[in-house]
């Protein structure tokens, strides 16, 4: 292993090619780091919007006018306004209300943390986007089939979890695998608030080290891998869920 | 409940159901007593369908009124989940759940509404499915069989409610002609069981075998009624003649 790193040190000092978190313990841990909390922050994010966009879908069919209008007022603000604004407006705005806790070394800290807004601000602005997908899904669904369900005595809520959900989430699965491409790129800009996160991380190690086109090009292919596992999980979701003689 | 078997099981007293301006029937009456099978036959767009999803509640009516069991279904107070625990409804098209393998689609109503555990549910729906000639198909999906098939499953599923009545609506109307009769033989064996049946159909022959009655509708209206022999042999009104003319 020594040798592996030893090899990006020689190649640094034979070529100028300088990637430090390669051979640079400290670095390595940065790097480390960043791509955790990335992998963190996408997976609570994606995990969360989704069910904001199946809570909101559900939301938007029921019987109360309010309730309706109040989604779709969520729906305009996060789908039409820029999702860095969203952030610092959660981070800064809100985040003066929030009560301070006591830490470990005796002074405060935030009850919710940079990482805790981040969260919050892209799993709303993700799941705006997930409830309009998932409402046309819903569409999609045949009423004579919710009709059915209702016949047999099923509940509302019955018809949606076990019915017109699973139904629509088979529709949708390639709109959704947008959205959350979309929403795993969009977790850079945690990095405005200072999450710790790979491109944080990364530029940390750049201001270092002046080793920006090195490490511009390694957040490309980073990103492009991190990406890329989750298409292939949402794959493989897609296929998981056929249903023969059902579908395309 | 002040319901005995003497009185009608399903007791419809001048019903009036508009869609907008639009009038569909124009005060019905008709009584079905516990065990009886009646047949509702009629031209296209005379409002038979509208009628008996007035009888589970899936349309409201404007006026009149609907004894199931003695229990007013044109109450705003009604609870619908209980009505439709006693009124079982069988589609023109299936209308199976093409998610779920035929004994899913037969056990998730008494699971989920009826809340039986699921290893009984699952032991009735066999039988149900053995009873409905379909045993070998039990873990095959809706769009994994034919259309009297999956007319055979929607039977069961609806009987795996234990109803005290069942609606079928033109049941066969979209079945090749081939298999009009293995769907028509499990309905003919149901009521010779003793299951209240309301039919609406276009299979006079069929009608004439299993009925204890006859209801003519045309224009919202029920222009005649009585026993098989006396309808298609000593028919009154015009347009019944016209009808059986046609058809026969
Ligand atoms: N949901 C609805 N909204 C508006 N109009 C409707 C609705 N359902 C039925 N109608 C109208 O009501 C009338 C009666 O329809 P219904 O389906 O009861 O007829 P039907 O006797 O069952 O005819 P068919 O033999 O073709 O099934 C038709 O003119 C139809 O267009
Ligand atoms: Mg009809």
């Amino acid at each position: 292993m020594e040798a592996f790193y030893e090899w990006f040190r020689i190649l640094y000092e034979d070529t100028g090619i300088n990637l430090p978190f390669m051979y640079d313990e400290y670095d390595r841990g940065r790097i480390l780091n960043g791509l955790w909390a990335t992998i963190k922050l996408s997976a609570i994010c994606v995990l969360f919007s989704v069910i904001i966009g199946m809570v909101g879908a559900w939301l938007q069919g029921s019987p109360w006018k309010t309730t309706r209008r109040i989604v779709n007022v969520y729906i305009q603000l996060f789908r039409n306004t820029p999702p860095l604004v969203q952030l610092y407006f959660f981070y800064f705005a809100v985040g003066i209300l929030i009560p301070r806790v006591e830490n470990d070394w005796g002074g405060t800290s935030p009850l919710i943390d940079s990482f805790g807004w981040a969260v919050i601000s892209l799993s709303f602005f993700a799941g705006a986007f997930n409830v309009e997908i998932f409402r046309s899904g819903i569409e999609a669904v045949p009423k004579s089939t919710i009709e059915a369900a209702k016949a047999l005595g099923f509940s509302r809520l019955q018809i949606y979890k076990d019915i017109t959900l699973p139904l629509a989430l088979r529709v949708v699965i390639p709109s959704l695998n947008n959205n959350l491409v979309n929403l795993v790129k969009t977790t850079t800009l945690a990095y405005a608030i200072a999450v710790p996160e790979l491109l944080y991380e990364s530029n940390q190690i750049w201001s270092d080290n002046v080793n920006v086109t090195e490490m511009m090009l390694f957040l490309l292919v980073a990103y492009f891998v991190l990406v890329g596992i989750l298409v292939w999980a949402m794959n493989f979701w897609d296929r998981s869920l056929k249903i023969p003689g059902f579908g395309q | 409940m002040n319901w005995d078997e003497t009185k009608p099981m399903v007791s419809i007293k001048d019903v009036y159901k508009s869609f907008g301006t639009l009038e569909v029937l124009k005060g019905v009456s008709l009584d079905v007593m516990k065990g009886e099978v009646i047949c509702i036959i009629g031209p296209s767009g005379s409002g038979k369908s509208t009628l008996i999803r007035c009888i589970n509640g899936l349309n409201d009516i404007q006026s009149g009124s609907i004894l199931v069991e003695g229990q007013e279904v044109n109450d705003p107070e009604l609870n619908k989940l209980e009505l439709r625990k006693k009124v079982g409804m069988v589609f023109q098209q299936y209308n199976l759940f093409p998610h779920k393998t035929a004994l899913e689609n037969v056990m998730m109503a008494p699971i989920r509404v009826l809340k039986h555990d699921k290893e009984i549910a699952q032991k009735a729906a066999i039988k149900l499915l053995r009873k409905v000639g379909l045993e070998d198909k039990v873990n095959a999906y809706p769009g994994e069989m034919s259309g009297g098939q999956q007319q055979r499953v929607a039977i069961a599923r609806s009987l795996a409610m234990n109803p005290d009545v069942i609606l079928f609506d033109e049941v066969t109307a979209a079945l090749d002609p081939e298999t009009v009769n293995e769907v028509l033989l499990t309905i003919k064996k149901l009521a010779e069981d003793g299951m209240t049946c309301i039919l609406v159909t276009h299979e006079m022959g069929f009608a004439r075998e299993v009925a204890d009655h006859i209801y003519f509708t045309d224009g919202g209206l029920i222009v005649e009624h009585g026993n098989p022999k006396k309808f298609f042999e000593n028919a009154k009104d015009p347009r019944t003649k016209e009808f059986l003319s046609q058809i026969l």
